[in-house]
């Protein structure tokens, strides 16, 4: 498990994290540096064994089809960036 | 009556009942001690003396009225990740600098229903990753017991307070050990609950499948009053378990006569300091004068639980922190030429280093090509972790070894090697991956006379047990009465 300054950039982007071009080298460096010692995961065997993706076992709890969130709007619009007319305001998407 | 920064909890609520004070002259007093000691420290981020005493004259009010409660108008502070309406909630970050939470957490929500006076919000490690602190927007906390030293982490504040006596008892989460490690520290009690114990609703979010907010003490005792209030079933949060409510005071007294320990080979192997080791064993000593007996036992795959770990951890927080844009809340940065730029600067200047390079990681992981290899890979060892604890608890009720490999280290000792820094927590990650309830207590110093925790891991919902063991060992031990020098 290697990453490589072109995977780094790769990755950056899906992440939405801008890396000026000076840290690559180090990033790269330093994130190998972690992977090295991950990658002893892959020599312990594993056949056979289900994945756990939690820590308690549970079934997605259903609950009747009822409003319970009431409006609050401008309580929640008073702690963004930019907002106008009720709205969050983002830089123009389309011309 | 002991002093106030001093007296348990139960010994304060008498107190207030028996009006030798008021919950405000309580909340005073820690109040302006903060204001005295935490210069030093750097534990609070945010306080707010107007709010403080509006709760703790509440608090009087219920008391006078006779409605009140053993936790009415018992100060109490939390780490700045818990939403509380109205204060802001930083996570120790830039990118929510300014963001003021808009509405109570569930925990905060039981205890101000309990009647706690809420005193500040502390200072943790960014987004709650980190073992010693010092990956905070807002510096780096500080050990009571040695300003030279680390507090431990994530729940650096949290640890730092309670052991300074600026709050009778704190908040923390623990998503690997950062309840535990900092208590082992800081010379505390503080205990992870068993998984969906407590509600997550309104917890700033890291690695969702291993967050717990854990209560830090002075005491079990202590911790266990208030983690009964923490507890309860709340249909806000998925993960919630829905289980009768306990009363994890009830089991305190119960004598240990017969109690088997289960003391895992594998964290008593190299990598483990001598001084804690010492520690360690005169703890057992005491314990086993105290009636339990012990057997080894093995968790084979432990050594496997700090690299899944550091897969599934950072998977989780990537998907999490993706809310973090610049648009509904937060941090944006000032400049930018389109959207895509807009998220990419606000995140870039709004995250650490510590926090972006988990990030990286948990998209690497989740990558195209990476998934059956790293996350898929780390899942199926963390069942093998789970089953190693089945396994061992079937020849006993409790595990005990060392919370930490060595007592609290320097300040930048590890911050230019992430990996040393993330073997900070080789025994206490397990019991998060397996969800299972852990707790520190101290048991004696090492080095430098700084304290040493005792690790008891429980088998599923055993926090009483656990609290039964810890307060039998405190009831025959006083490393928990310990001041710092700076306390006193």
């Amino acid at each position: 498990m290697s990453l490589s300054p072109a995977e780094l950039i790769r990755i950056a982007q899906l992440a939405r994290i801008d890396l000026p071009s000076a840290e690559i080298e180090p990033t790269c460096a330093q994130l190998n540096h972690i992977f090295g010692f991950i990658e002893q995961l892959r020599a312990a065997p594993t056949d056979g064994i289900a994945p756990m993706s939690h820590a308690v076992e549970l079934s997605q709890r259903l609950r009747d089809d009822v409003v319970t969130e009431t409006n609050q709007r401008e309580k929640f619009q008073a702690i963004a960036p930019d907002t106008e007319g009720g709205l969050y305001l983002v830089p123009k998407v389309m011309e | 009556m002991k002093q106030m920064h001093t007296a348990s909890l139960a010994e304060l609520s008498a107190a207030l009942h028996a009006k030798q004070f008021s919950a405000v002259e309580l909340a005073q007093f820690f109040l302006s001690r903060t204001e005295k000691i935490d210069g030093d420290l750097n534990a609070f981020i945010s306080t707010d003396t107007d709010k403080t005493l509006a709760m703790a004259r509440a608090a009087d009010e219920r008391i006078a009225r006779g409605e009140a409660g053993a936790l009415t108008g018992i100060p109490v502070a939390y780490k700045d990740l818990f939403c509380v309406d109205g204060w802001r909630a930083t996570c120790g970050s830039r990118i929510l600098e300014n963001f003021v939470a808009p509405y109570d957490a569930h925990v905060v929500a039981q205890l101000n229903a309990a009647g706690m006076v809420t005193l500040g919000k502390l200072n943790m490690d960014e987004f709650a990753m980190g073992s010693s602190n010092e990956n905070s927007y807002y510096g780096a906390v500080k050990n009571p017991w040695d300003l030279s030293r680390v507090p431990g982490g994530s729940s650096g504040g949290t640890a730092a307070v309670v052991a300074a006596r600026l709050a009778p008892v704190a908040l923390g989460t623990d998503t690997g050990g950062s309840i535990r490690q900092p208590a082992a520290f800081c010379g505390l009690t503080g205990l992870k609950p068993t998984y969906g114990r407590v509600s997550r609703y309104g917890m700033v979010a890291y690695a969702s499948s291993l967050d717990q907010a854990s209560p830090m003490a002075k005491s079990a005792e202590d911790c266990a009053l208030l983690l009964t209030a923490m507890t309860g079933f709340d249909a806000r949060d998925s993960t919630s378990l829905q289980r009768e409510t306990e009363d994890f005071s009830a089991r305190l007294n119960e004598p240990l006569k017969g109690l088997r320990i289960g003391l895992p080979r594998e964290y008593f192997a190299d990598g483990l300091d001598d001084d804690v080791r010492l520690a360690i064993e005169s703890a057992l000593t005491e314990l086993r004068a105290l009636g339990a007996i012990t057997v080894e036992v093995n968790l084979p795959n432990a050594a496997l639980s700090l690299p899944a770990y550091y897969v599934i951890a950072p998977a989780e927080a990537s998907s999490n922190l993706s809310r973090f844009d610049g648009v509904r809340y937060g941090y944006r940065a000032p400049e930018y030429k389109d959207l895509n730029d807009m998220y990419a600067k606000t995140r870039a200047q709004g995250f650490g280093e510590e926090v972006k390079r988990r990030i990286l990681m948990g998209t690497y992981v989740l990558s195209h090509g990476y998934y059956d290899a790293f996350y898929l890979k780390a899942q199926k060892i963390r069942r093998l972790i789970a089953n190693d604890f089945r396994a061992a608890f079937e020849q006993c009720d409790v595990i005990v070894g060392p919370t930490t490999p060595t007592v609290a280290f320097p300040l930048g000792d590890k911050t230019d090697d992430p990996v040393q820094m993330y073997l900070a927590d080789i025994y206490t990650i397990s019991s998060n991956l397996a969800g299972l309830p852990a707790m520190s207590i101290p048991c004696g110093v090492g080095q430098h006379d700084m304290p040493v925790g005792l690790q008891i891991i429980g088998p599923w919902f055993s926090e009483s047990k656990m609290l039964n063991v810890a307060h039998q060992y405190q009831q025959a031990s006083d490393w928990h009465t310990r001041l710092p020098e700076m306390a006193r």
